[in-house]
């Protein structure tokens, strides 16, 4: 059990930490005061166009050269400073976040379409499955994630996420059921742009990590939600599937219900299935993930996990519990409830 | 502070949620009942959970916004009226009152319910019904105005439902319905889709004695609901039972 909440102005206003501080602790209930994190969309508007790269490092003197050492080898540190960070009664302080505004140097990955962001891809993986004490846990463009173990008030007043502005906001809070919470379990995963969170357990966590490890993917946080964040990498960014499609190959209409359907369809989605088998998530889920530009949440194909959304002028919200969405927006005019395994989209207007 | 003429106002008691966690909100309610409260209204209710759990005897509550999970789990004997919509198992083993959400419910309405009746004015989210059951003289019963999406009925051991579907033409096509049932029956307005039939179940077409049966829980959403809530009582209504009392006899048992 978790608690999830997102929402995207599709005018690209930004909005303040604050209200979705509120939202997300409407459902305490939902976590257990291990794990909670946030996601900022247009954060960094000063530095938008290199990527922020999120670390947490276990220790300064030892490990932060190293990893310095393996970014600088791959373009350039425009800038760096540690992620201010305000004392809470709730949360010992065992990682350090820092964050780095990176520009990779698109001459060393030669033979890439998307140089860059293969170049900031392979650096996640390396330092992560190589370097002792070092965590990768944000490296996106002007996106800003906030995460530790504690609830999520703590977190939010930890990382002072008031003093953010975001278009697109995702908050989660964490029961963690299957692995001990720490702070890099925490969500939202992040690659890139992307980011998820998650309420659920992926059931096939075994066969999804073993197939996206082939893609030269490497999972290092010990819990299944990482493997959605690349999953969506590899479908969305690297074989240019639209995001409707990419959620169906993620949770894909039964067999029986692809038999009923007009020839059309029946193929298309045949060919989804049986191309991306390996991708189809099983077990209880209900999920948000967003890019810059936009939101997507969807849950598995039998609705094991509650997921409710909101639309108040340009804004879009997606949550677990109709609560938290009322938190932010006391009258809000539409409230529905996406169907199972159907995508409830949100994008900002281009 | 409000002017008290009589016994009656002093049974009547508002607490405004605002802000409140469940556990100090639910201590209230139990303190005012005590007190001797008959009415107690809920002001500004916002997700807060388990709202009257537990609670014994005649009281109603009225409940303005939004309940969190399992509203009413264990009553036995309140009536919960909600002007909005409520959140995820309201109802969940419940023993006898009523519940009455003028709005829409989330998953898993009537979980594991035992005894009492759950209104809900428009739709229920998936698995509504989810083990009701019945013993001897308690035979609880849901009934939905609007729709309901998936596995209608899962596992159910007794009690009835009863869709209305108001504003739906077409069969019912949502999957698993009745999945698993064992005992109870489920009344559908109209016609249901074959291949929704979910198993363990079997299907057939209401007869004029299973309306009689079902016609005063109608009249009663109707009393409840008023105007806005129109119904077609003509039917078709088609009715969905156990093809068995053990359907997975052969599932789990080798021999």
């Amino acid at each position: 059990m978790c608690g999830i909440i997102g929402v995207v102005d599709r005018d690209r206003k930004g909005m303040s930490g604050a209200s979705i501080k509120q939202a997300l602790s409407m459902m305490n209930e939902r976590g257990s005061g291990e794990g909670a994190g946030y996601v900022a969309y247009g954060a960094f508007p000063d530095y938008a166009d290199y990527y922020a790269l999120h670390i947490f490092f276990d220790n300064i003197r030892e490990t932060k050269p190293k990893v310095e050492d393996i970014i600088e080898r791959w373009g350039t540190i425009v800038h760096d400073e540690q992620i201010p960070t305000y004392e809470q009664p709730g949360i010992r302080k065992v990682h350090i976040p820092w964050r780095y505004f990176f520009r990779p140097d698109p001459l060393l990955m030669p033979r890439s379409t998307t140089p860059e962001e293969d170049i900031v891809t392979h650096l996640v993986m390396q330092v992560n499955s190589s370097v002792k004490g070092a965590l990768i846990f944000s490296s996106g463009k002007n996106i800003a994630v906030f995460k530790a173990s504690g609830w999520p008030e703590e977190v939010a007043d930890f990382y002072r996420i008031q003093d953010y502005k975001g278009y697109i906001w995702l908050g989660h809070n964490r029961y963690p059921t299957n692995t001990p919470g720490w702070w890099g379990g925490a969500h939202p995963f992040n690659l890139l742009n992307w980011s998820v969170v998650h309420n659920g357990e992926i059931t096939s966590y075994g066969t999804n990590r073993r197939y996206i490890e082939s893609y030269g993917y490497q999972c290092t946080m010990f819990t299944d939600t990482e493997v959605v964040a690349y999953l969506i990498d590899l479908l969305v960014r690297r074989h240019l599937l639209p995001i409707p499609l990419a959620v169906r190959a993620l949770a894909p209409p039964f067999w029986d219900e692809i038999d009923r359907m007009p020839e059309v369809e029946q193929q298309l989605n045949r060919a989804i299935r049986l191309t991306y088998g390996a991708a189809l998530m099983n077990g209880p889920f209900a999920i948000v993930i967003a890019n810059q530009d936009g939101i997507v949440g969807f849950t598995d194909r039998i609705k094991l996990r509650p997921l409710v959304a909101g639309e108040c002028g340009a804004r879009l919200y997606i949550s677990s519990e109709e609560a938290a969405i009322r938190r932010i927006e006391p009258d809000i005019p539409r409230i529905f409830m996406p169907r199972a395994g159907e995508p409830v989209i949100g994008r900002v207007a281009s | 502070m409000s002017n008290r003429w009589g016994l009656e106002e002093m049974q009547r008691v508002s607490i405004d949620a605002a802000g409140i966690h469940y556990t100090d909100l639910n201590r209230e309610i139990k303190r005012a009942f005590a007190a001797g409260a008959r009415e107690i209204t809920l002001t500004n209710v916002l997700g807060q959970r388990f709202i009257a759990d537990g609670l014994r005897g005649d009281v109603s509550l009225i409940i303005r916004g939004v309940p969190g999970g399992d509203l009413g789990m264990f009553m036995s004997g309140p009536t919960c009226t909600v002007y909005g919509n409520s959140d995820h198992a309201s109802g969940n083993t419940m023993d006898a009152g009523t519940i009455i959400i003028h709005g829409s419910s989330g998953d898993a309405v009537a979980h594991s319910m035992r005894g009492g009746s759950i209104y809900v004015r428009d739709n229920v989210g998936y698995r509504a019904g989810i083990h009701m059951k019945q013993y001897e003289e308690k035979c609880p019963v849901l009934v939905v105005g609007g729709s309901a999406r998936a596995f209608l009925g899962e596992y159910m051991a007794g009690g009835l439902i009863i869709l209305l579907r108001r504003g739906e033409d077409g069969p019912f096509s949502e999957r698993g319905i009745g999945s698993g049932i064992h005992g109870g029956e489920i009344v559908v307005r109209g016609e249901i889709s074959p291949e929704c039939l979910g198993v363990g179940a079997k299907v057939a077409p209401a007869s004029s004695e299973d309306i009689g049966r079902i016609r005063p829980y109608l009249e009663r959403y109707r009393a409840v609901f008023g105007e806005d809530s129109v119904i077609q009582l003509d039917g078709p209504y088609t009715r969905v039972t156990p093809s068995s009392s053990r359907p997975f006899a052969n599932k789990y048992v080798w021999e």
